[in-house]
């Protein structure tokens, strides 16, 4: 072995999901948001704040989805079949909300119909992706490389409580973007949202983080066995400090930090779930390196995703660059 | 037939697909006739350019949202229902699928929010790269899509270690020996089904005496670019299928008919394929001519069905009609380009009604044919998914019931029901609305564009 491709395809796979969760995540927000929004005019303003830019978002799925399955097939063929209704959930959910960018048009008679499929939509998804994590974290009943129990395992109290706290999480970064995005009436609406989601992802937050060690003595004991517990410590302590750093924005009129203290309270879940499950892919049965596909194929799609992902990075950051700014209700879809 | 969770499974991929590819037939094409605009709107800075290509973005952004919504679906396929292929190809397969996304699929989406959104708020050039960029990334697309199914009917380049592919040589995995005709088939077709729609609304339009300018070049470009491609597609498919005889001569045998080996081989024009007893009834043959056209020789064998065991024998009707319906669509679009040809050089075919007429009956004739094209390829391979090493139905995820298919494949028909019939009358009410004078204007005003233009297009087309 010349060089170990594993970790390298981890971090990018993390990333490219984080990535995934937050620009995905602040959209299907947005969309769920939206079933909400004051009137209809407000609801043209919030579809058109993500307009130009759900699409390049939503490929970040795709790409999470692909990556796995190039650099951990054997996960892929575990995990994805085992989440077969709630992935199914999500895709006709991404569907709906998909379309409706299009389909929701006055006159049609259809208009409340494609309102709803869209603020619907993304709440499905979401709720599909909310399960698949919890199930995830749960882990899945394996024999050899298939996975062996039935289609609706999936069920469980955690995976709905995972579920509804995504809902919320991405609520919050949805209204996060909202606030960035708009003035007046409309901003004050998104922090009034914001504080309602920021109150159920703490509460959430809470209860997955004493859930997950009190049902797994292994994860129990990555946490509060000495000395992790010390080199741990932070994460729980910069989490504290991110919700209150949020409540202060939230409150305090600023622009900016309730998306960006949004997005750091998501990057510390993230980081939450990564150590109580490292260095499990398929927990708790297959390692990263057990599910890793082979070398060739790792070193053959690295070398085109370490070339192309900076240019995609730089184009998806121009594109946000020309839609800078506040959205103005008379830039529409077209 | 029974209906255990493998048929389903397979209606499900089949019911999901073929929808899909309706869209990408049609975008690949319009991606690319819209760059042409863009670019000649750019170069020359005439209005009319800029009309047509506003008219057929505004269709486009239907169509690719349709696109991308089916399109997401495709890869969690291969998950959820195909586990065991999945875990066994993915060495092999994944990284093309994932070079489709990194490639093509940021490319698309990205700049199709520039292309549709972002005209006032960037230069003419840039406006233009966005058209090109998306143009580019739908071919991009159906190059390693089309190199991963090409895998799948050719193989090579791989060794099985433990019952799993993995990969030796990269470049005769993605260039295997399908992929080349595959690709230039497919996108040749691609291109031919949005002319042919091209010319069809053009057509319309110009029947009922709307934005005739704008019409009449619709159809000459149509027209241009008709008479090229589809003799060279008649060229192409015949090379295509002279590389399946080499390759899955089965699937061959399958296409023709052919289950008794034949030397000479007639042509059969039609029949009723029976697999149970392994002949065809009612055969209509033509002496010597199936020899001459796939061995290009009088007296060349064609081998027939028999001479496989029963069990890796592909089913003879739906690949058998298929190709014939794919074949006579292709010849009538040829009769359709030379006449519609014909017409322009001698200056008559804007006083031509009938042809007029035809045109939009014969716009969605693409589509059929690309429907029955794949039905061909992907019915052909069968019954295995990886041809001749790993079968269908011990490719699928072993942990699901019938049950959990039967639901699944219900709510994808249920939304598929929904989605793209409401997606064609919308596209129906946008063709209808047809180009439009104001748009120019309305990016010529600082704050002149409507609130929601889709808003004013359902007017527009509520009041005619």
């Amino acid at each position: 072995m010349v060089l170990d491709l594993v970790p390298i395809w981890t971090l990018l796979l993390g990333l490219a999901v984080f990535h995934y969760v937050v620009f995905d995540g602040f959209d299907l927000g947005v969309g769920m948001l939206y079933g909400f929004a004051p009137n209809d005019s407000d609801r043209s303003i919030v579809m058109n704040s993500i307009a130009p830019i759900w699409d390049g978002n939503e490929t970040w799925l795709v790409f999470g989805g692909l990556g796995l399955l190039a650099a951990f097939p054997l996960a892929f063929a575990i995990i994805i079949p085992a989440v077969y209704f709630p992935i199914l959930v999500m895709l006709l959910g991404l569907v709906f909300r998909g379309v409706a960018f299009q389909f929701r048009f006055k006159h049609s008679g259809l208009q409340q119909f494609w309102d709803r499929a869209f603020a619907g939509g993304s709440a499905v998804a979401t709720f599909g992706q909310g399960v698949v994590l919890g199930t995830f974290i749960q882990g899945f009943k394996v024999e050899g490389r298939h996975f062996t129990g039935s289609s609706f395992d999936w069920m469980t109290p955690f995976a709905l409580l995972t579920a509804v706290a995504l809902m919320f999480g991405y609520g919050l970064l949805g209204a996060g973007w909202l606030i960035l995005k708009t003035e007046g009436e409309l901003q004050d609406w998104a922090r009034r949202a914001a504080r309602v989601c920021l109150a159920a992802v703490l509460i959430a937050i809470l209860a997955v983080s004493l859930w997950t060690p009190l049902s797994n003595a292994d994860v129990a004991r990555r946490w509060f066995s000495s000395p992790n517990i010390f080199f741990l410590s932070p994460v729980p302590i910069i989490t504290a400090l991110l919700a209150a750093c949020e409540w202060y924005a939230l409150t305090h009129r600023h622009e900016l930090t309730p998306f960006l203290a949004a997005i750091g309270l998501f990057l510390m879940s993230f980081i939450g779930i990564a150590i109580s499950l490292w260095p499990m892919i398929v927990p708790f049965h297959y390692s990263l390196w057990e599910a890793a596909s082979s070398e060739s194929t790792q070193a053959f799609l690295l070398i085109g995703t370490l070339l192309l992902l900076p240019i995609i990075l730089t184009y998806s950051a121009w594109s946000y660059w020309v839609f800078r700014g506040k959205v103005r209700g008379d830039v529409g879809y077209r | 037939m029974t209906l255990d969770a493998i048929m389903l499974s397979r209606l499900q991929w089949a019911w999901v697909i073929a929808w899909h590819i309706l869209l990408p037939a049609f975008t690949v094409g319009l991606a690319s006739y819209i760059a042409v605009l863009e670019g000649l709107h750019f170069f020359s800075g005439r209005e009319i350019w800029f009309r047509i290509s506003s008219f057929w973005t505004r269709i486009f952004a239907v169509s690719f949202g349709m696109g991308v919504a089916s399109g997401i679906i495709m890869p969690f396929q291969f998950g959820t229902n195909w586990s065991r292929f999945t875990d066994a190809t993915a060495d092999v397969l994944s990284p093309m699928m994932a070079y489709e996304g990194l490639m093509a699929f940021f490319l698309e989406s990205t700049f199709l929010g520039v292309l549709l959104f972002g005209r006032r708020l960037i230069p003419t050039w840039a406006h233009f790269f966005a058209a090109v960029m998306v143009a580019f990334g739908t071919l991009l697309s159906s190059f390693w899509i089309l190199s991963t199914n090409s895998w799948m009917q050719t193989p090579q380049g791989y060794k099985i270690v433990d019952g799993r592919f993995e990969p030796v040589d990269w470049l005769a995995i993605v260039f295997n020996p399908s992929f080349p005709y595959r690709l230039l088939h497919n996108v040749t077709a691609f291109y031919i089904t949005t002319a042919f729609v091209v010319m069809g609304v053009g057509a319309w339009l110009l029947r009922r005496g709307r934005a005739v300018e704008d019409s009449r070049m619709m159809i000459r470009m149509a027209l241009g670019l008709l008479i090229i491609l589809v003799p060279l597609q008649i060229f192409l498919g015949d090379e295509h299928g002279l590389n399946t005889l080499e390759y899955q001569p089965a699937k061959l045998a399958a296409i023709e008919g052919v289950y008794t080996t034949a030397q000479p081989a007639p042509l059969t024009l039609f029949g009723i394929p029976d697999d149970q007893a392994a002949t065809m009834h009612y055969p209509v043959e033509i002496p010597y001519l199936g020899s001459l056209i796939l061995t290009h020789s009088w007296g060349g064998a064609i081998k027939g069905l028999k001479e496989w065991p029963e069990n890796e024998r592909p089913p003879v009707a739906l690949p058998f009609f298929a190709f014939r319906i794919m074949v006579g669509i292709g010849f009538i679009m040829l009769f359709v380009a030379i006449v519609g040809v014909i017409l322009l050089l001698r200056r008559r075919l804007w006083d031509t009604g009938w042809f007029l007429g035809l045109c939009p009956w014969v716009a969605p004739l693409g589509f059929i044919a690309v429907i029955a094209g794949w039905i061909t390829t992907e019915v052909g391979r069968q019954p295995w998914t990886v041809y001749g090493l790993m079968r269908t139905a011990e490719s699928v995820s072993p942990s699901l019931t019938a049950t959990d298919v039967t639901l699944s494949l219900a709510l994808y028909i249920i939304v598929y029901l929904v989605m793209f019939p409401t997606g064609i009358a919308f596209m129906a009410t946008l063709v209808r609305r047809g180009p439009q004078q104001q748009d120019l204007e309305a990016t010529r005003v600082e704050s002149g564009l409507p609130k929601r233009p889709f808003e004013n297009a359902a007017r527009t087309a509520s009041d005619s």
